[in-house]
């Protein structure tokens, strides 16, 4: 068997660094010392896969995944569609991606969420789907409403989606989240401006599709997910053997 | 025209937040939306090897317990094998290997149920010590952080193991390493995590 390629190295200037005192959380999660760099093993270059079997149909509709018989989630009705690539332009395909959200209202189903906006009895707010042979996923679901957190005090996060993928590595895992295009509060967020490059902020913000969207029925954006690319083997890379 | 390189760049990360659990263990959480949880079985009903419980804290640098964690676990079976096509070897019908967890809200406290894992593949013919690949995320954390478990009773495969001796300050080394606990029905294993200050785990750019 050829032996397996690394990843590409991730571009760490892309990324928000673990210390943002914008965001007060993340003083005291971050670490102080460097990441130890570490050249990759069959360990990181393995990670878990998921098939079929493991979602119901369905699953990626959060209009109906929680409501009851013949009820649907309040809000503006959307679809959240794209592709996961790798680096290398490639489609991720059968890759594993969940999202989990706030309600229409700006209201989270779960336990520690104390906001004023109710809960809405046919919105759960979490899906999950499998990307296709191309890489593509789509999700039905309602626009998120905005929504207030202690930070300062007066701190409201952009409407946003909460996005997790897999890849087929664990070296890809990664968690982020989608913002919509045109939100005011984009640039006043602390956690979306914990990122320090602006086109990477851009490149989480769906654009608006229209030529998706199904007319009289549900106003679709665009989001594609890039996961870290892989070494084609050029010469022996060594991983394995000699 | 200068040659543009095409490549694209990874989507940049985003904090967990303080909801993930209803995005990635729902049920684990209280919140009954799915038939089937992800992540709650490691190891299926088949795995060979020994059965332990792992057990633990993960710690902000103030000392508090971080109650909104989440964690994610990699590892190979009692083999040492992957379930992976790229790990040679199979493992067990319904071994996966990959776990989620999420801690008691009230005390931060977590813990999983899985098999030990054998000895890894390295690289270039070396040998990994059993470990398991953890991986952090939570509010205020942005990017989630990768670390790993080793058995503080394999003593020899610790000392030959190539990440371990990779670390290059020696007393931090310890921190990777989880204590066994033999007083119970199953062996319990013991590992905290520090995310910061005195005794900060050592955490992989991967």
């Amino acid at each position: 068997m050829r032996p397996p390629a690394e990843y590409y190295q991730r571009d760490r200037n892309m990324h928000p660094p673990a210390l943002t005192p914008g965001y007060k959380t993340s003083v005291a999660r971050s670490p102080r010392y460097s990441l130890i760099s570490l050249d990759q093993t069959p360990s990181e270059i393995t990670g878990p896969r998921f098939g079929h079997n493991d979602l119901d149909e369905g699953d990626n509709d959060l209009i109906y995944n929680y409501a009851k018989p013949g009820e649907s989630a309040i809000g503006e009705r959307i679809i959240l569609h794209g592709r996961v690539l790798d680096e290398n332009a490639r489609p991720v395909a059968n890759t594993l991606v969940e999202a989990w959200q706030a309600n229409a209202g700006g209201r989270y189903r779960h336990k520690k969420d104390t906001y004023l906006a109710p809960i809405d009895p046919n919105f759960g707010g979490c899906g999950r789907t499998l990307t296709d042979e191309n890489g593509y996923y789509f999700f039905r679901t309602v626009k998120p409403g905005v929504y207030p957190w202690r930070n300062l005090v007066n701190n409201w996060r952009p409407a946003h989606i909460h996005l997790s993928l897999f890849g087929s590595s664990f070296s890809q895992r990664l968690i982020t989240q989608c913002y919509f295009e045109g939100d005011p509060l984009i640039p006043r967020c602390p956690i979306v401006q914990s990122i320090p490059d602006q086109s990477a902020i851009e490149r989480l913000t769906a654009k608006l599709d229209m030529n998706a969207t199904i007319p009289l029925d549900t106003v679709a954006w665009r989001l594609d997910l890039i996961l870290r690319g892989r070494r084609s083997t050029l010469f022996e890379n060594r991983l394995e053997g000699n | 025209m200068p040659l543009e390189l095409d490549y694209l760049v990874e989507s940049a990360s985003q904090t967990a937040g303080p909801y993930v659990h209803i995005g990635l263990a729902p049920g684990a959480a209280g919140f009954d939306i799915y038939d089937r949880e992800l992540g709650f079985d490691i190891t299926g009903p088949n795995a060979k090897g020994e059965r332990i419980r792992v057990e633990g804290l993960v710690i902000d640098g103030t000392g508090s317990p971080v109650k909104d964690v989440l964690l994610e676990i990699w590892q190979a079976n009692a083999d040492g094998i992957y379930a992976h096509p790229e790990s040679a070897g199979e493992v067990e019908e319904g071994f996966r290997g990959w776990g989620r967890v999420i801690t008691d809200f009230e005390t931060g406290l977590w813990g999983f149920d899985t098999v030990k894992p054998g000895p890894t593949p390295g690289r270039n013919g070396q040998t990994q010590a059993p470990h398991l690949n953890i991986w952090i995320v939570a509010r205020g954390i942005n990017i989630g952080l990768n670390t790993r478990m080793y058995f503080a009773d394999e003593e020899a495969a610790n000392a030959a193991d190539p990440v371990y001796n990779m670390i290059e300050w020696e007393n931090r080394r310890a921190t990777l390493l989880a204590q066994r606990d033999d007083s119970g029905d199953i062996p319990v294993y013991r590992f905290e995590i520090r995310l910061q200050g005195e005794g900060e785990t050592v955490f992989f750019d991967i």
